[in-house]
């Protein structure tokens, strides 16, 4: 092996562990950060027609509610015609009840459900979000008392515990979205101590007990990174339960109070004049179900991103 | 010579739509009744390659060229029903993991006639199960009612691995295809296994490609050897050639990798890991990582060459590297010293319970200071639930003391003080679970320095760059996230972070079971030096025997929740005591046969 050029020792004994890692480029994304877990899902989710469309009719909703006042051609408690007035060439959709243009309200209307069952879903979220991580990460006697008292809550069914509630104090918005939130927070929870239960008996987590860092820290810093794909989906999710539910109050009178624009209270307003003047009921109900179509289509996007239905499962 | 039953010529496998290869001008041929080895580490494409015998390919990648003939059949030309004919009738293919192998909601009896009778496989059901029972007694099962009225939870690893096979053999198959077969079983199992394999291979007269990235695991069950690196088959030639005048150099390195059971040698990694499909580089792909390399290597694709009739490489300088001393030479790397008779931890007459059931019995050992104690048994012989409990991780009852240095350790690591909880650190099996995969590098090596050190900022840094470097890793990686860095590397993040917290006791859970053979040479390499260097005192838990020796002074043998032997570990594998020992030692893989004829 004299002949050899393998260098002075033959080749073969050159220093055993060569630094790793600056030649590991092994990630797509080499340099730049990565992105964030959630992002990505969100990325993936937007390669579906499902998400595309249901952005797109979410966006639609959103952009109405945001410049829709801008552009009305009233102002909302105007009196512009005669009550259920048949559309004309003053009132694009006619008037309504009190002969309000229905343009113009409908143009208001949007805001009001729209920013309502945004806060309402977000109490929601950290209410049960911490119920569960809470549940979830406890001992086993804790977890089940805390998860049998949700289950009584879960009972009640959503309007029916709203409508004792706002009964017994009265028609407040701010009670409305409390209560709405609240009454999403055994839901919320439900999933996210699924989640949990099952992302506690990974190792990272063990590792961070042995370290001896504190439950409740482990808890926020460890899991919950690790449990956001579902919340996310369950968010759109609950997003659309609230408008449902933020739209049938305001029908049923409990929510926004006349003159307010509002659809769901147009609703209520106009459907005496349901034969007569359509329009005035249809239009709201449409953008409603626009709006709760929209969001679940592309919660419905998320979700299957999250699975994995028909990932690319390419090496590379 | 036996009649070629399959071709493979020119295999190419590239990802759709990018087009990026996987694997590129594969060519091998098999013989009637013959057993191929197809070796290589994670991401080589073999079992890409392997899947494509059957004309499958995962979502993702197509079979861009090539073809593949069994018995004068195109099998890339088949239709949608000829491959259904072809699957499982005339080749089959048996996973890796048994447990999602089975279909978890139908008894095994039934998924054993579906195979039979979708095949047409004989003309009656009397003939049918007169099959199964045959089959059953092959793969050493019980054929009676109530066994194949079982469902496959109710069955162990090695129980469920054994039925998989029975299907695969059931249409008696010309050709079967094994993608790692044993690798989730313990050694004990895995010997049972490689058993039923070969008998089967050999009462059927069927082929077999056996895919697997530890080569001891094949040296006695296969009559060739291909090699894979980075898609390209290496090196193909019979076994005892291969280990005997292994031509190419990544398969020395593949054999120097591998613990030998008699004598110490030293583990050799190979540094550096196989680049992935659109990461190769121009010319041999192993050039980065080799000893030998010339300037030609970064330039181009070394052609096959023939060692002799049967043998074939990829390497510009095959002669050279086939001229070197074999690669299993023993080399005496040195007696490990004992750290003394200081002892560090001591568990006295620990009994451990997981909920009421009674795992260990009545434990005494002894951690001595700077010294290396390898704790070896099979899954669920209690050693994981002993190395818990002293780590302080086990959440139910224990009985009996654990004393560090005098003093009694309580059970959770949470209520012991600080100055305990940072002595004692524990590395996880898996370290694809034991990093959280939303915290970069950085934040995970920095958790234990914030816990039990009042460090500012720079000095953090500086830690966090010391404690890379004792592990051989680059400072670059501090930003990353652990899914962009390998399984080795991940590992050795793992232990960096348990030695972060400048611990003194090392419990090292099953660190290398999740590795391939070549990376878990380097990481035992790594525990060798830091043992050397920082004086630790380390717990090495194990069901690997031919791996101990490279590291630990002492071993204890457990089984079934009691230590059966229990000594220093030249002793204990020169002449084991224990029935089990024996047995154990016994089914550990090994290459040595092979290495004996060189």
């Amino acid at each position: 092996m004299s002949d050899l050029d393998l260098g002075p020792d033959g080749g073969i004994n050159e220093p055993l562990e060569p630094r790793l890692g600056h030649d590991s480029d092994l990630t797509p994304a080499r340099g730049k950060r990565r992105r964030r877990e959630w992002v990505q899902l969100l990325s993936d989710a937007l390669h579906y027609r499902r998400t595309q469309i249901g952005l797109a009719l979410f966006l639609f909703i959103v952009a109405l509610a945001a410049v829709g006042p801008y552009f009305a051609p009233y102002s909302p408690s105007e009196f512009v015609t005669m009550p259920f007035a048949k559309p004309s060439s003053i009132a694009a959709f006619g008037g309504d009840n009190l002969g309000r243009d229905v343009l113009t309200r409908v143009l208001y209307g949007g805001r009001s459900v729209l920013i309502l069952s945004i806060i309402a879903t977000a109490i929601g979220m950290v209410l049960g979000v911490s119920l569960g991580l809470f549940a979830g990460y406890a001992r086993a006697a804790v977890d089940d008392v805390v998860m049998r008292l949700l289950d009584v809550l879960l009972a009640f069914p959503q309007i029916v515990f709203v409508l004792l509630l706002v009964s017994v104090l009265g028609p407040r918005l701010w009670l409305i979205v409390l209560t709405v939130g609240f009454s999403h927070a055994p839901r919320i929870a439900r999933v996210a101590r699924g989640s949990t239960l099952e992302v506690k008996e990974r190792d990272f987590v063990k590792a961070a007990e042995s370290l001896g860092v504190s439950r409740s820290k482990i808890a926020f810093t460890e899991i919950l990174p690790n449990i956001t794909s579902p919340l996310l989906v369950e968010f759109g999710l609950r997003l659309t339960y609230s408008i449902g539910l933020i739209a049938a109050l305001s029908f049923l009178g409990f929510g926004l109070q006349p003159p307010s624009a509002d659809w769901g209270l147009m609703i209520n307003e106009n459907r005496i004049g349901l034969i007569i003047q359509p329009y005035s009921i249809f239009v709201p109900v449409a953008l409603i179900a626009i709006l709760t179509i929209g969001v679940n289509l592309a919660t419905d996007g998320m979700a299957r991103a999250m699975i994995g239905i028909e990932r690319d499962t390419g090496a590379a | 010579m036996s009649r070629i039953i399959l071709t493979v010529k020119d295999l190419e496998i590239a990802l759709d739509p990018s087009g990026v290869e996987i694997d590129h001008e594969v060519n091998f041929e098999l013989v009637e009744g013959e057993v191929l080895g197809l070796v290589g580490e994670s991401a080589s494409g073999k079992t890409t390659a392997a899947t494509s015998l059957l004309n499958f390919q995962r979502r993702g990648a197509r079979i861009a060229a090539g073809s593949i003939t069994i018995d004068d059949r195109d099998v890339l030309a088949l239709g949608a029903s000829q491959l259904r004919q072809l699957r499982g009738g005339i080749i089959s293919y048996v996973p890796q993991d048994p447990g999602s192998a089975l279909n978890p909601a139908l008894r095994i009896g039934l998924q054993l006639r579906e195979i039979l009778e979708v095949h047409g496989f004989g003309s009656s059901d009397d003939e049918r199960r007169a099959r199964i029972e045959e089959m059953m007694a092959e793969v050493l099962l019980p054929s009676t009612k109530e066994f194949l009225r079982r469902y496959p939870h109710q069955l162990s690893g090695g129980q469920q691995q054994r039925v998989v096979l029975a299907m695969a053999f059931s249409c008696r198959p010309k050709i079967i295809v094994l993608d790692e077969p044993t690798t989730g079983l313990d050694v004990t199992t895995q010997a049972h296994v490689l058993d039923t394999i070969r008998d089967l291979t050999r009462s059927h007269h069927a082929a077999a490609v056996y895919v697997t990235h530890d080569l001891a695991v094949v040296s006695s069950l296969a009559d060739r050897i291909a090699v894979m690196y980075a898609g390209r088959l290496v090196e193909i030639g019979p076994s005892a050639e291969l280990f005997a005048g292994a031509s190419h150099p990544y398969t020395r390195r593949l054999l120097h990798a591998i613990p030998v059971l008699t004598g110490r040698r030293t583990l050799e990694g190979i540094p550096g890991f196989a680049p992935r499909p659109g990461r190769r580089p121009v010319g041999c792909a192993f050039a980065p990582r080799c000893a030998y390399t010339v300037e030609k290597c970064a330039a181009e694709m070394p052609p096959e060459a023939l060692v002799d009739e049967m043998h074939r490489v990829r390497c510009w300088r095959h002669e050279e590297v086939r001229g070197q001393a074999p690669a299993l030479a023993e080399e005496d790397a040195g007696t490990l010293e004992s750290g003394g008779q200081e002892g560090l931890i001591t568990v006295k007459g620990v009994t451990a319970w997981y909920g009421s059931k009674e795992i260990l019995h009545d434990i005494d050992i002894t951690l001595r200071a700077r010294e290396c104690l390898a704790l070896v048994g099979e899954s669920g012989s209690g050693k994981t639930t002993l190395a818990r409990c002293i780590a302080g991780l086990h959440p139910f009852k224990i009985q009996g003391e654990i004393d560090f240095q005098g003093k009694a350790l309580s059970r959770l690591a949470r209520n012991r003080p600080r100055k305990t909880r940072h002595a004692i650190q524990y590395v996880f099996q898996n370290p694809y679970s034991s990093l959280n995969p939303r915290k970069t590098i950085a934040q995970i090596l920095s958790q234990p320095l914030r816990i039990f050190f009042d460090y500012s900022n720079d000095q953090r840094e500086e830690r966090l760059a010391e404690v890379l470097d004792l592990v051989s890793l680059d400072e670059t990686l501090l930003s990353r996230y652990p899914d962009q860095l390998s399984g080795g590397e991940r590992q050795r993040v793992a232990i960096a972070r348990a030695l972060a917290a400048e611990p003194t006791v090392l419990v090292c859970d099953e660190v290398t079971s999740w590795l391939d053979v070549s990376v878990q040479a380097s990481i035992v390499q790594l525990l060798v030096r830091l043992q050397n260097e920082i004086g630790l005192c380390m717990l090495f838990v194990t069901h690997n025997l031919a791996l101990i020796r490279s590291i630990a002074y002492d071993v204890a043998v457990m089984s079934e929740g009691r230590i059966v032997e229990y000594g220093p570990t030249d002793e204990v594998l020169a002449n084991p005591q224990d029935e089990y020992t024996r047995k154990l030692l016994a089914d550990t893989p090994t290459i040595e046969a092979h290495s004996l004829q060189a």
